[in-house]
């Protein structure tokens, strides 16, 4: 192990932070964390545009739920980091690549939320609807999607804060968002990008866990303390 | 869609069979950290998780802590300790032990929150009424919380393992061994087949994990729930 020996050399001579540095690479910082919201951002969307429909077709036709729950469900036991490497061959180093994975994990976290959120809507209200004379559409838009909408958002807070997380995965092939800070300081022996990648990227699942938190508190004002997020299944 | 059978020739292949960098080595290091990593969670988070659930002390700030703990990316996680290993350990800062350690950390939270929302949503009059009983705190820990917070507990131990195997992958980046050596060093040599492979096994032992999990969990459910449907429902 000659190379650990140097490399632990490298490390015990370097400092922990290299300010200096940091300021030099503001930029990459800036179009990093451009690339870590916009990827985040962009697969949670298209998940939820999936997702959304998915599952007001469920909820209208349960026998669906099983084997759409089922498809994607197999997506899903895929890991981030297989699932990167396993479609590398076939799109490249593009943002395809890490996008299709985000979506599709996207997807089955929306797909629940969303039909457990129209679910929650009681048949009574469903009912007088109809009785005050709503069509179908309406009923869907006027009375079950903003019933249904706290536990939506529920559902997009886990969506990207996961996606989050799996951005800085797709690092190692070049797309990773803050993550990308964190690689070049295990590849290169850097503590300063590695520390800084590890701050950032920490920093935007935590800043966008609790504005979502906010926004979820803000439509419910009367839901308590704690929320829907405290038990995964 | 040529590269996924080129993994599987590459599986099929009797040489990468064998030797210290042949499957059968890189699937057993794959599971052993994931089993170390997966034992010093469970050690740490299932008693606090119990104590928090059955004293209902500390809970708030455990479960806002364990939320926040489950939004920090793994990568963030493996960079941390391995940062802090080389300060302070460096002969142990390669291989196998920053590894462990982030992967521990990684399944922490998700088994502290379930055997805390399990004990706390055991009916509160159920225990008023083994209290009555006479029975004492850990009577009513051991023989009436834990049963029933059984099935949440395993759904966490099942999450928690199927994330810590799906991320032991990453080992590979800080000198590691497991399977996502084959994953990082194909990539990397352009041996796509390798990769490929590498990703295939990853993904087959991940699913397995899950597999296995759900079956402890149905052997580990408690007697009056097992059988009925629409289990995990307490009867008041």
């Amino acid at each position: 192990m000659g190379m650990l020996s140097l490399v632990v050399a490298q490390f015990e001579g370097e400092p922990i932070v290299r300010w200096q540095w940091i300021v030099d690479h503001l930029d990459d910082v800036w179009s990093r964390g451009l690339q870590h919201v916009v990827l985040t951002g962009s697969s949670v969307t298209i998940g939820l545009a999936i997702a959304f429909p998915l599952a007001v077709l469920a909820s209208r036709h349960r026998w669906t739920i099983p084997p759409v729950t089922w498809a994607i469900g197999i997506l899903y036991t895929i890991p981030s980091f297989a699932f990167i490497f396993l479609l590398l061959p076939i799109t490249g180093l593009s943002q395809t690549t890490v996008g299709i994975p985000l979506v599709a994990y996207s997807i089955l976290i929306l797909f629940r939320n969303t039909l457990a959120g129209l679910d929650s809507v009681e048949a009574d209200v469903r009912e007088a609807a109809i009785g005050m004379g709503l069509s179908r559409r309406q009923v869907l838009w006027r009375v079950e999607v903003p019933l249904a909408v706290p536990v939506i958002i529920a559902g997009v807070r886990i969506a990207i804060v996961s996606a989050i997380g799996l951005v800085t995965i797709a690092a190692l092939i070049g797309r990773g968002g803050f993550g990308q800070f964190i690689l070049l300081g295990l590849d290169t022996f850097f503590p300063t990008p590695l520390l800084l990648g590890v701050v950032l990227s920490v920093a935007l699942a935590i800043l966008a866990d609790l504005l979502l938190l906010g926004l979820q508190r803000l439509v419910t004002p009367w839901s308590t303390p704690g929320g829907t997020r405290t038990v995964a299944t | 869609m040529e590269i996924i059978t080129d993994g599987f020739s590459w599986l099929t292949d009797p040489a990468n069979w064998s030797g210290s960098n042949g499957v059968p080595i890189r699937v057993w290091e794959h599971l052993q950290l994931s089993l170390i990593a997966l034992t010093i969670a469970t050690v740490i988070a299932v008693p606090l998780g119990l104590a928090i659930g059955h004293t209902g002390r500390g809970r708030f700030i455990s479960v806002q802590v364990a939320n926040i703990g489950r939004s920090v990316p793994s990568l963030a996680i493996l960079g941390l300790v391995f940062l802090i290993a080389v300060e302070r350990v460096p002969a142990l800062a390669f291989g196998s032990l920053p590894t462990i350690v982030a992967l521990a950390a990684l399944g922490i939270p998700v088994i502290l929150i379930n055997t805390y929302v399990g004990i706390d949503q055991v009916d509160r009059e159920t225990v008023e009424a083994a209290r009555g009983m006479g029975m004492s705190g850990m009577q009513v820990l051991r023989r009436l919380e834990v049963p029933l917070a059984t099935p949440l507990i395993m759904t966490g131990l099942r999450l928690a393992a199927v994330q810590i195997v799906a991320t032991a992958g990453l080992a590979a980046l800080i000198a590691g061994g497991g399977l996502g050596r084959y994953v990082i060093d194909g990539f990397y040599q352009r041996e796509n087949d390798r990769m490929v492979a590498g990703a295939i096994l990853i993904a087959a032992i991940s699913v397995l994990t899950d597999l296995v999990f759900t079956l402890l969990a149905r052997l580990a459910a408690p007697r009056l729930t097992s059988g009925s449907k629409g289990s995990g429902k307490i009867p008041a």
